[in-house]
Formats: C-alpha cells, structure tokens, sequence
C-alpha cells in the first residue's frame, strides 16, 4: 500500500498532470533553453535539483513555518538552492553554463516550484513530498527533452551534438530561434489536445453503450 | 545619449523581452484575453521594473559588492517587499490609480521578466541611467506585445475555430508568428 502511494504521486507527475503538456507551468525557461537537447537536458537536471530539495526542506519544517509568511519563505528556499544550482554547474560545465546564462538564476521564479511548494510539498509528510517533486521533475525533464530534441533536430540537423543527415538536408534556422520554441510547443500542445479529445470521446462512446447495454 | 536610445531601441523591439527572451510568460499568455486589461498590465509591469532597475542599481553599487553569492535572494526580497511598500502607498494617496493597475502588482512581483531584467542589468554592467532607460524599453516592449496578442485573441473570438486549436495552443502558435515578425526588427543595428 505505502509503496503503491508514492508509485501514485510519482506518475502523476510523469504523465497525468504533466506540468507542462498538462498544466502549462514553468513556460520561460522552457522556451528559453531547448534550442539544444544538451541545454534542455542542464536546466532540467538544475529544476530537478531545486524542485526535489526544496520540496524536501519546506515538507520537513512544514510543522514550524508560520501560514502568513509562508510563501516568503518558501521563496527563500528555493533561492538557495538555486544559488547552489548555479554555483555547481559553473564550476563543473562552464560551457554550459554560459550558454544557459540568466536562466538558471530565473528557475526561482518558475511557478511550477513555487507551486509544488504551495499545492503540496506544505500539507504532506516528507516522502510523499519528494515522491511527489521527483515526478513532476521527471515530467519536466521529458517535456524540456522532447521540445529540446525536435528543436535541434529540425534546426541543426542535429541530436545531442551529433550530425543525423547527410550534407543534403537543409535546416531550418527558425526552429533554434525564438519562434521556434513558441511554435513546436504549440504544435505540441495541439498533439496532447487531440490525444485529450479521442480519450474523452472514447470514453462517452464507453458510456453511451453501456447505458444502452443496461 | 546615442548609447541610450541603442539600449532603448534594443530592449523594446530586437530583444523584446516577450519574444525574444520568453520571459513573463505566464501573463503573456493567462491575461491577455481584453486588450483593456493586457494594456493596464503593461503599464503595471513597466511601472515595476523601473522600480526593479533602481533596487538592483542600489543593491549592486552598495551591498552586493560585499558578497556577490546573495545576489538572488537579496534581488527578490528586496524587490518583492519594495513593490509591496509602494503598493500600500498609492492604495493610500491614490485610489484610481491603484484601481487601474494596483491588483496586478502582486501578480508580478516575482515574475520572471523583472527579476530578468534585474539579472540582465546586472550582467551587463549597467548604470544607473543606462538601467532605467533598459528597464522602461523593455516595459514597453512587453505592453507591446501584450496588446499585439490581446487584439489578435480578440479578433480571433468573433472567427469560429476548430475546438481542437483553441486555447494555449493557438495563442502560442499566434506569439510564434508575432515573434518571427519581430525577428525583422534584428536587421536595425546590423550596419553599427
């Protein structure tokens, strides 16, 4: 049963409530950093490290954290470790860093961890909370890689840094420029949406025949 | 003065914070449904940076030169509390003007845009000047694009859509097009 529980909130974060397929959270440092699977990949693993350590720390002093100021200090939190986030990824892979720039200092204000914070990591015991933050990291490293990946397939040719096609293939520029990033995550979006709309008329198909069965 | 009308220009058209950076997302796209509202707002967040742009002036030339590892707690808490403060004061001088913008100030407090123009003024070095003169060009530029996106949704509310694309989708898809639009504006300084 324990076990089974924390299986639930990790998944929820994979696919159910997607943070960004499903609840379109944390969309500017989304756009901003997938020109490149290598780039998409840091941020996500930056978000991960924020996300499950600030989650861990606001579930444990849950108890002593006075409701008015809470959300202060769950911004505090999460500055610090971002503040760590930063420091540790110039001192491993000072290339990527440079090219991440301002937006690892910007994971602070992403609301999905302000809000994981809030919804969740503040009301429930520790384990469930970082179950809970580790699947919505997942769910948000997925959604960084696979906009990352289209992105840098379209408009390098390119995946992780290696050539796919031969010297015939002509990319596409404007997938690695800003307008890329809004239209792959729209184009996305509509996917998910589609998918919603078949499940959704799957399921009153369901319905309808089973009132008519009864 | 040439410096600064580059920085103005910059900050407002080839580097629109919106479409060029994708920062303050979340208002672009939740609150741009009225043109009414998303121009308020504009004039909200323009309001809040250049009071970000003289924080961070402040907060680098006198305190973050001591210990530059605070730099983004100090940038929060002293932003978020001094909008916090002015808020109080013009609820209290000002009646209309907080009802025409004051219920958006804490909506963007922390928002992403202003603590990216206080990171991006900071990395760049700017001064005192220099940052409000960034600050307001890239204040406009988000009314900007705001206003362009609320007058396209509302024109799209009188066209009849497939179900499927309405919603985030479609306006994502409209900031897409928006933004290789203001791709244009990059050939501006290309003889300088």
């Amino acid at each position: 049963m324990k076990k089974n529980e924390s299986y639930e909130e990790f998944i929820k974060g994979v696919w159910r409530d997607n943070p960004v397929f499903a609840q379109v959270l944390g969309m500017c440092p989304m756009l901003a950093v997938t020109n490149s699977a290598i780039n998409a990949v840091a941020m996500g693993m930056a978000t991960f490290f924020v996300l499950v350590g600030s989650s861990f720390l606001v579930s444990s002093f849950r108890n002593w954290i006075p409701k008015q100021v809470r959300i202060s200090c769950f911004i505090i939190i999460i500055a610090t470790f971002v503040t760590i986030a930063d420091y540790t990824l110039l001192a491993l892979v000072p290339k990527v860093h440079k090219e991440l720039g301002a937006f690892i200092p910007l994971i602070v204000a992403n609301c999905l961890i302000l809000g994981r914070q809030e919804a969740f990591a503040s009301r429930y015991p520790t384990r469930l909370a970082v179950m809970d933050a580790i699947g919505m990291a997942v769910g948000f490293l997925i959604a960084l890689l696979s906009l990352g990946a289209v992105r840098e397939i379209l408009g390098d040719g390119a995946l992780f840094g290696v050539k796919l096609f031969s010297v015939n293939f002509e990319p596409w520029v404007i997938m690695i420029l800003p307008p890329g990033g809004f239209l792959t995550l729209g184009v996305i979006l509509l996917f998910f949406n589609w998918f919603k709309f078949k499940k959704d008329e799957f399921l009153d198909d369901v319905a309808e025949a089973e009132r008519r069965g009864s | 003065m040439e410096n600064l009308l580059w920085i103005f220009i910059s900050a407002l058209l080839v580097n629109n914070f919106v479409l060029t950076y994708f920062l303050g997302l979340c208002p672009f796209l939740g609150v741009s449904n009225s043109l009414e509202t998303s121009f308020r707002l504009g004039l909200a967040t323009t309001f809040v940076m250049l009071v970000t742009a003289i924080c961070a002036w402040i907060l680098n030339t006198y305190v973050l030169v001591h210990a530059p590892y605070l730099r983004l707690i100090c940038f929060i808490v002293v932003i978020a509390s001094t909008v916090q403060f002015i808020e109080m004061l013009i609820k209290k001088l000002s009646p209309a003007l907080f009802r025409a913008m004051g219920i958006f100030l804490p909506l963007i407090t922390t928002n992403c845009a202003i603590l990216g123009l206080a990171i991006f003024a900071t990395n760049r070095g700017y001064g005192f000047w220099e940052g409000i003169i960034y600050a307001l060009g890239a204040g406009v530029g988000f009314t900007l694009a705001m206003v362009l996106l609320a007058g396209l949704r509302e024109e799209s509310e009188l066209s009849s859509i497939p179900k499927l694309i309405q919603g985030t989708a479609m306006n994502l898809i409209i900031a897409g097009i928006l933004s290789m639009a203001f791709m244009g504006f990059a050939g501006l300084f290309s003889s300088t």
